[in-house]
Formats: C-alpha cells, sequence, structure tokens
C-alpha cells in the first residue's frame, strides 16, 4: 500500500507529513514507557521482521497481491508507540533507499501504516482481548482481529485522501468501495500472518509480548521475579 | 557494570532463561524471508497498485523524487534477479534493524 510520489496534491502531501510528524513525535515520548533494557532489542528485530515479511506478497486474487502491513503486529508484539516508530523506520528506509513510497509522500504513508494501521490494529486487540478468557493464549486471536481491521482501515483512509486530494478526479464512492473491496481479502492474509506470529513467539516468551503482558498470570516460584 | 548484580540476575536481565538466541532466531527468520522467500513472492500487483490501474489513475505516480540506490528492490551489477532481490533484502532487513535498535537505545537511555 505504498503511496508513490505524485498521488496526492502538494498540499495534501505537506498536511499529511504534518500529521505524521505530531503522530511520530508523540511516539517518541510514549515509547519511552514501552521500551526497556529487555523490550529494545525486540522492538529492532520487530521492524526488520516487517521490512522483510512486506518482501513476501501473497496472491488475493486474480491478478492482484497483497502483503503484511505489519501494524498490528508490532504493537501487540512491542507496544503501540513503539510499533509506531517501528513502521516509520520501515517506511523511511523504503523511501530512500528503495524507492518504495514516493519520499513526498512518506508522511502519507507514514499516517496509513504507521498510525492508522498501528491504532486501529492496537485497538481491535485491547477490545477483543477484553472479552477472551484472560491466559496468554487469547493474545494470538485478538491480534488477528487486529490485523484484520487494520489493513481496510488504512486503505479506507488512502482512499478518502485520493478523493478529496488526490491529482486525477476519481469519485469518492468509487475508489473507497474498491480500495476496501480487495483490502479485506489482504487483511485476511494479514490476521493470519499476524495470529500466527504472535502466537509463536507466546509460546517460546510470552512474557516480551506487550500485549500479552496483562494475560500473564503471576509467577508462581516468587524467586523468579526479576526486581523491578 | 549494571547487569552484574546478584546470582543469575544478569542472565534473566538479558533475556531470561534462553538467553538472546529466541533473538537470532528471529533474526535468522527475518532474513530468510528477506533473502530468499522474496524470490518466491507474487509479482502480480499490490492491492493499491491494483485498484489504481482498475481506476485509470496509476498514472498519476510521479517518477521518484528520490531514486534509491535499491531502487525495484534490486542491486545494480547484479544480473541474477533473484540474487539481487535476496542481496537488496538481506542489505534492507540489516539496515532497518541497526536504526531499529540504535533508536531504540536511544530512547532508553534518555527515559532513565
Amino acid at each position: 500500500m505504498h503511496v508513490p510520489d505524485g498521488f496526492l496534491s502538494l498540499p495534501a502531501s505537506l498536511a499529511t507529513g504534518v500529521v505524521a510528524a505530531a503522530g511520530v513525535g508523540l511516539a517518541l515520548r510514549g515509547a519511552r514507557r514501552e521500551l526497556d533494557e529487555r523490550t529494545s532489542p525486540l522492538a529492532g528485530l520487530v521492524a526488520a521482521f516487517v521490512f522483510a515479511a512486506q518482501m513476501l506478497n501473497f496472491p488475493v486474487a486474480a491478478g492482484t497481491s497483497g502483503h503484511l502491513l505489519g501494524g498490528a503486529l508490532a504493537a501487540v508484539l512491542v507496544g503501540p508507540w513503539t510499533a509506531t516508530l517501528c513502521l516509520t523506520v520501515v517506511l523511511a528506509v523504503q523511501a530512500l533507499l528503495f524507492a518504495d513510497g514516493g519520499v513526498t509522500a512518506l508522511g502519507t504513508n507514514i499516517v496509513l501504516m504507521g498510525l492508522v494501521g498501528v491504532w486501529v490494529g492496537w485497538g481491535a486487540f485491547v477490545a477483543v482481548r477484553r472479552v477472551l478468557p484472560q491466559r496468554p493464549a487469547s493474545a494470538a486471536p485478538a491480534a488477528s482481529v487486529g490485523g484484520l481491521l487494520s489493513v481496510p482501515a488504512a486503505a479506507a483512509v488512502f482512499a478518502l485522501l485520493f478523493g478529496v486530494a488526490g491529482t486525477v478526479p476519481v469519485p469518492l464512492d468509487v475508489v473507497v468501495g474498491a480500495m476496501v473491496g480487495v483490502h479485506v481479502l489482504i487483511g485476511l492474509g494479514e490476521a493470519v500472518i499476524t495470529g500466527l506470529v504472535v502466537s509463536a513467539v507466546v509460546a517460546v516468551r510470552p512474557d516480551l509480548v506487550y500485549g500479552a503482558r496483562p494475560l500473564l498470570q503471576r509467577p508462581a516460584v516468587p524467586s523468579e521475579r526479576v526486581p523491578a | 557494570m549494571s547487569g552484574h548484580g546478584t546470582m543469575g540476575a544478569p542472565a534473566a536481565r538479558l533475556g531470561g532463561r534462553r538467553g538472546p538466541a529466541w533473538w537470532l532466531v528471529g533474526l535468522g527468520v527475518a532474513l530468510l524471508c528477506a533473502g530468499v522467500l522474496s524470490g518466491f513472492a507474487s509479482a502480480s500487483p499490490d492491492g493499491l497498485e491494483w485498484v489504481t490501474e482498475r481506476l485509470g489513475f496509476s498514472a498519476a505516480a510521479a517518477e521518484p523524487v528520490v531514486a534509491g540506490p535499491l531502487a525495484g528492490y534490486q542491486v545494480a551489477g547484479v544480473t541474477d534477479g533473484a540474487l539481487s532481490g535476496g542481496l537488496a533484502g538481506v542489505v534492507g532487513t540489516l539496515v532497518v534493524l541497526a536504526v531499529g535498535l540504535l533508536l531504540a537505545r536511544l530512547l532508553r537511555r534518555s527515559a532513565a
């Protein structure tokens, strides 16, 4: 879903750039509360994994493909503020080194994938986590729902932006319908990958999964507690 | 000098029972995805590209303002497409990893 240079008008690109900068600024503050000496190595790894996974396009229907956006996955693994920063690093490297997503569209892409994708995914995850049994195994299905909803949400925001401020006139309802339609299918792939990765990490190191921590039981053996 | 406190604490603080093994496995999976599996990825247009082609506004895309050195996920001069793509993926993964680790470290330090 990487928006290239030239899709949105210059004022619209400036506006999304301002929104992205504000969001990243907030994330730089918020991530300090999420990062500690155990989670910061994971944050770098999550950014690298999201970059790698975004290269793996899977077919979704005749003649089209999708790839993981990774916002919901990153939010569940390292927390939503840190996830916004992870996606920002991925998108900046893609724009500057790979010409994947325009440099003038970097703000737009951060808004779509680093803010909308991350926070819709995180919000849905938290809502589903609340209603599922309070055990670590509930993290993966909740993360799947987050992934599922995050993709059409980001697609809808792009469609609204393009319908209002695109450089080619296209009826708003047409572009919204087309974008959301195909991205519901891609969201299914996002849901599968997000659920599989979260369940794998929860199986090995549930304590490292930011979104699973409220689901962990208190340590049975007091000596296992790490002093704060 | 921190991390050398009570017995058993360093291992727990550096990542717990299995040390950094989980981290190396994770990095291995990422490099495998970017370096090898990417060669088997679908070449079809992604959702956004498909919509822009179908609705006839794909021409709105301008030439990239910054022509990245690894544009198209290929390394210039490496003629084998899969090898070139795999190399570009590995380089990108390591660059993202380095920037991400550095940023996380800076933020953690400034929070203390």
